[in-house]
């Protein structure tokens, strides 16, 4: 098994910097739009973007939740480990609001149209847009496409990529896991 | 561990403690659903669930079957009152005609003590034990456990008592087994003629006086009177009944601490429990309700993943 750097913890800091200013052309003040984190590793990515938006751009009242995928995903049954689910957390209605998903590693696209279907017990967004840290290319199985990338890659499907955030694993960086 | 180590769910008796856990953790997130705008989420989509009741039910059939519906299972119901059991079909055959329709798993009701068990070795489906007889009913157990761990935080180290007609009661019986497995103190409170012989071999005591019981007690699951199972007269009378076990505002505002009030339903108002108590805020019977619906989710979902695909 060999680990490669994709992105140590510098890049990352500028490229959450350049998303966070990428959200604000668009969205302006956040008063209609709410940030959605992908459970299980998405919400890292969204929480970050919170702190950027509140911190160094003063814009506090950004609407975030939490929303997990497990019982709208299409595998069920068809994998041999059972899946787990992780906690919704949305205390707003998203009808008519503008949605950005957020989401670490956008692959198969499985995921995100799973979240497409989640998102519509909660109300109908005026729209959804998808922003991602890394887009794996040529590996989509579904017609979706990220909206705002960090950096995107070409990688073999042998090789998995993972991203660390330092509040749960001690260190932010991207790795390409050849296994 | 995010699988259960059973195949079917018979009874409290064939799980563990790992088990009771996963169905909790489950649960929390179908908790979460059921509350919200649109209560639906898609995951059984291909499941097809048959709820066979050869014995009467409301809250129970109800609640399974809009668990089911919750989880996008598709649904068939039987009630043995209106189908060729009356013309002499045996179990087998009826659910082996059903299981032809492809049906994945069956949740069941029966008054014959051991059918699902029987059942479940008879027939290729998952199977749901929904009560059989006067032996087990494990979903019921598990939203008992459930709701008392959503009102004190856990079960462990907490004093129940169940109160009542404990030998016909399969409610009793899981939640004892349940009970136990998660560490709570367990009391058995009723007429003698109710309290089967030998009950204490389960590690659960027997009190004979219901003020001291709910003095001890930090919860109280209150059992309806089985009359219905009853071949002779347990008690001389129900106002006899209702005078030395059942549960008034008076006796329990001497207690000096509120307890818990639990009853599975359906009640009989002014004979267990009185109608103040069964609608005061330290009730947490229609708690249950609700927890019924997110208990069966999970219990559903989590056999369904076992489910082989064809």
């Amino acid at each position: 098994m060999s680990k490669k750097t994709l992105l140590n913890s510098k890049e990352i800091h500028i490229i959450l910097h350049r998303l966070a200013c990428q959200l604000i052309e668009k969205h302006h003040d956040f008063s209609n739009t709410a940030l959605i984190g992908i459970q299980p590793r998405g919400i890292y990515l969204a929480n970050r973007l919170v702190a950027i938006l509140q911190k160094d751009y003063n814009i506090s009242s950004v609407k975030l939740g939490q929303l997990d995928i497990t019982f709208y995903r299409d595998d069920f049954r068809r994998r041999g480990a059972p899946l787990e689910a992780n906690k919704t957390h949305i205390d707003f209605i998203v009808e008519d609001k503008n949605v950005v998903f957020i989401d670490d590693v956008l692959f198969s696209g499985r995921s995100i149209r799973a979240a497409l279907t989640a998102i519509q017990s909660f109300g109908r967004p005026a729209d959804i847009e998808l922003l991602v840290l890394i887009d794996r290319r040529f590996s989509r199985h579904l017609p979706i496409q990220p909206d705002y990338r960090g950096r995107q890659v070409d990688v073999i499907n042998e090789e998995k990529v993972t991203v660390n955030w330092e509040e749960k694993d001690g260190k932010d960086a991207v790795y390409i896991i050849n296994k | 561990m995010s699988q259960l180590s059973v195949q079917h769910l018979l009874g409290i008796k064939h799980i563990n403690k790992a088990d009771i856990d996963l169905v909790f953790k489950t649960a929390d997130h179908f908790k979460e659903v059921i509350n919200r705008p649109i209560k639906k989420v898609p995951s059984l989509r291909d499941i097809t669930i048959a709820n066979l009741f050869f014995e009467n039910s409301t809250r129970t059939k109800l609640s399974f079957e809009l668990a089911e519906k919750r989880l996008s299972a598709d649904v068939i119901n039987f009630s043995a009152s209106q189908s060729s059991v009356k013309k002499g079909e045996t179990l087998i055959d009826t659910a082996n005609n059903i299981l032809s329709m492809k049906v994945d798993i069956i949740v069941m009701r029966h008054p014959n003590v051991g059918a699902c068990d029987f059942l479940s070795k008879h027939v290729n489906a998952k199977i749901v034990n929904a009560g059989d007889g006067t032996h087990e009913h494990p979903t019921q157990a598990l939203l008992d456990s459930y709701s008392i761990r959503e009102k004190l935080g856990s079960v462990e180290g907490k004093k129940v008592v169940i109160v009542g007609d404990i030998l016909h009661s399969r409610v009793a019986l899981s939640n004892i087994y349940a009970l136990k497995l998660q560490g709570a103190e367990v009391k058995v409170c009723g007429p003698k003629t109710l309290i089967p012989k030998y009950i204490e071999s389960l590690g659960v005591q027997v009190e004979s006086d219901i003020k001291k019981a709910l003095e001890w007690c930090d919860v109280a699951n209150v059992l309806r009177v089985q009359s219905e199972r009853m071949d002779i007269n347990y008690f001389p009378s129900t106002r006899e009944y209702a005078q030395l076990f059942g549960i008034n505002k008076k006796l329990l505002d001497s207690l000096g601490k509120k307890i818990i009030i639990m009853h599975p339903g359906p009640i009989n108002r002014g004979v267990e429990i009185t109608s103040d108590v069964a609608d005061a805020d330290q009730s947490i019977i229609l708690n249950q309700v609700e927890n019924g619906v997110a208990i069966r989710m999970a219990v559903i979902y989590l056999l369904a993943q076992q489910v082989e695909r064809n």
